[in-house]
């Protein structure tokens, strides 16, 4: 039984597979509309995430298959005290595959030790999102052919930006990737991180200026960056409006250029920059669906 | 017990200077009914000053523990006066309830009954990472 905690827990086979059947669905859903009738996802959500979790919904829906869950941890047995391992021992009873989201680091980790059913880790705390990953990658090798020779940005906070260090470790297993990291100094790419691009020998440049990088891009990769992350109320007044991409900015970039963000989205994107046929996150938010009905079909087959 | 010659015990030479105390304290050797000889700075060709401990007495070592405190050490096994096994430690691939991860937002802190593990990430840093959040032990 395999689980998914880390995005790197799939070899790149894999993911190219799983992006294979995700794109054959995009293009045909009905025909696995029945695919997984009789089969119950259990969505544990310890923390509400409402978008993710009703993506994992829609993706085994669509297969035909069932929900059940929690949304939050209130309305769960936890709020009793029940240990982690204990739920998901128990709703490993109920359901075949397990979705779950925790406020705690490594919580997935855990579970898997308890559980009998395949555990796909939906977020756990500001540490690890496979499947936003697994989103972002679809994305983007649907607009570029393939994943690796490519310039990419990643813009804004990254130094907690979980779905930027995902997606970096995602890449690098892929030849030509270079790197342009776009963030204020104080939320840089941590160190681990860099020292792995180095020991590599991995091209990648850090930018404090978005208009320094947008023109040598394929695609740009935006973060929010929040108001809490900031030491002072200055430094984020002063750095906020530098990570935000606007219709002026975005003529510094190629006509090839393509714009992804993780989502939900504060002001990071101006509105304006929606109608611009380069923004294509609204269509990632699609890829979401079809990536988590390919996933979960391979998990309950065990990727045999 | 004579310092210069155990019959039956285990020395652990090359301990880098200063830390004999801290190995000494870490495998609780102060616990042991037999006698144990700690040796401090004492000169050696190859690391200038080093210390040794000698135990007079062949306990398990848990020699995870120990390359990961000091990985240049050397244990000498000795059974009628002479040395029958000497191992060259390594720093561990992994460390089972040596470390507590010290991430507040880690599982760890709150789930009951889980084994802390580390994991050997990055050997020429000499970087461990917890397995359930990553996060690096200094
Ligand atoms: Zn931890």
């Amino acid at each position: 039984m395999r689980h998914l905690i880390n995005i790197t827990d799939l070899t790149p086979d894999e993911i190219e597979d799983l992006l294979n059947l995700a794109d054959a669905m995009r293009a045909n859903p009905r025909d696995w509309g029945e695919s997984q009738r009789g089969r119950i996802l259990a969505t544990l959500f310890f923390e509400p995430s409402t978008r993710t979790r009703l993506s994992f919904e829609s993706a085994m829906l669509s297969l035909g298959g069932g929900v059940l869950g929690f949304s939050s941890a209130d309305s769960s047995s936890s709020a009793k005290g029940e240990s982690l391992q204990d739920t998901v021992r128990t709703v490993s009873c109920y359901a075949d595959i397990i979705a779950m989201r925790h406020p705690k680091e490594g919580a997935p980790m855990a579970a898997q030790y308890t559980s009998e059913v395949p555990i796909i880790n939906a977020g756990d705390g500001g540490h690890n999102h496979p499947t936003q990953t697994l989103t972002d990658l679809m994305t983007i090798r649907r607009e570029h052919g393939h994943l690796g020779d490519m310039t990419i940005g990643l813009c804004g906070d990254l130094k907690f930006g979980r779905t930027v260090h995902s997606l970096i470790l995602a890449l690098i297993r892929y030849p030509g990737v270079r790197f342009l990291l776009i963030s204020p100094p104080e939320l840089r790419l941590p160190e681990y991180l860099l020292n792995t691009l180095r020991d590599q020998g991995i091209p990648f440049e850090e930018h404090q200026a978005m208009e320094e990088a947008l023109p040598r891009l394929d695609f740009l990769y935006m973060t929010r960056v929040q108001k809490e992350r900031f030491f002072n109320e200055a430094d984020y007044v002063r750095l906020k409006d530098t990570y935000i991409l606007t219709p002026e900015k975005l003529r510094l970039a190629s006509p090839a250029l393509r714009v992804l963000h993780p989502l939900p989205r504060v002001n990071e994107i101006s509105t304006q920059v929606d109608a611009d046929p380069r923004a294509i996150y609204f269509d990632q938010v699609r890829n979401g669906r079809y990536v988590r009905m390919a996933l979960i079909t391979r998990m309950l087959e065990d990727f045999a | 017990m004579n310092i210069d010659s155990i019959k039956r015990g285990i020395v652990l030479d090359h301990i880098t200077a200063g830390r004999c105390m801290e190995i000494y304290r870490t495998l609780h050797l102060d616990q042991l009914e037999c006698s144990v000889a700690l040796i401090h700075n004492v000169k050696s060709v190859l690391m200038g000053r080093k210390d040794i401990i000698k135990i007079d007495e062949d306990i398990d070592i848990d020699l995870d523990v120990l390359g990961y405190i000091d990985p240049g050490i050397t244990v000498n096994i000795i059974v009628d006066g002479e040395i029958t096994e000497k191992k060259h430690l390594a720093l561990p691939e992994r460390l089972e309830n040596v470390l507590t991860c010290k991430n507040p937002r880690c599982i760890t802190t709150s789930e009951r009954g889980l084994t802390q593990v580390f994991r050997l990430t990055d050997p020429a840093r000499r970087i461990y990472r917890c397995l359930y959040c990553d996060a690096e032990q200094k």
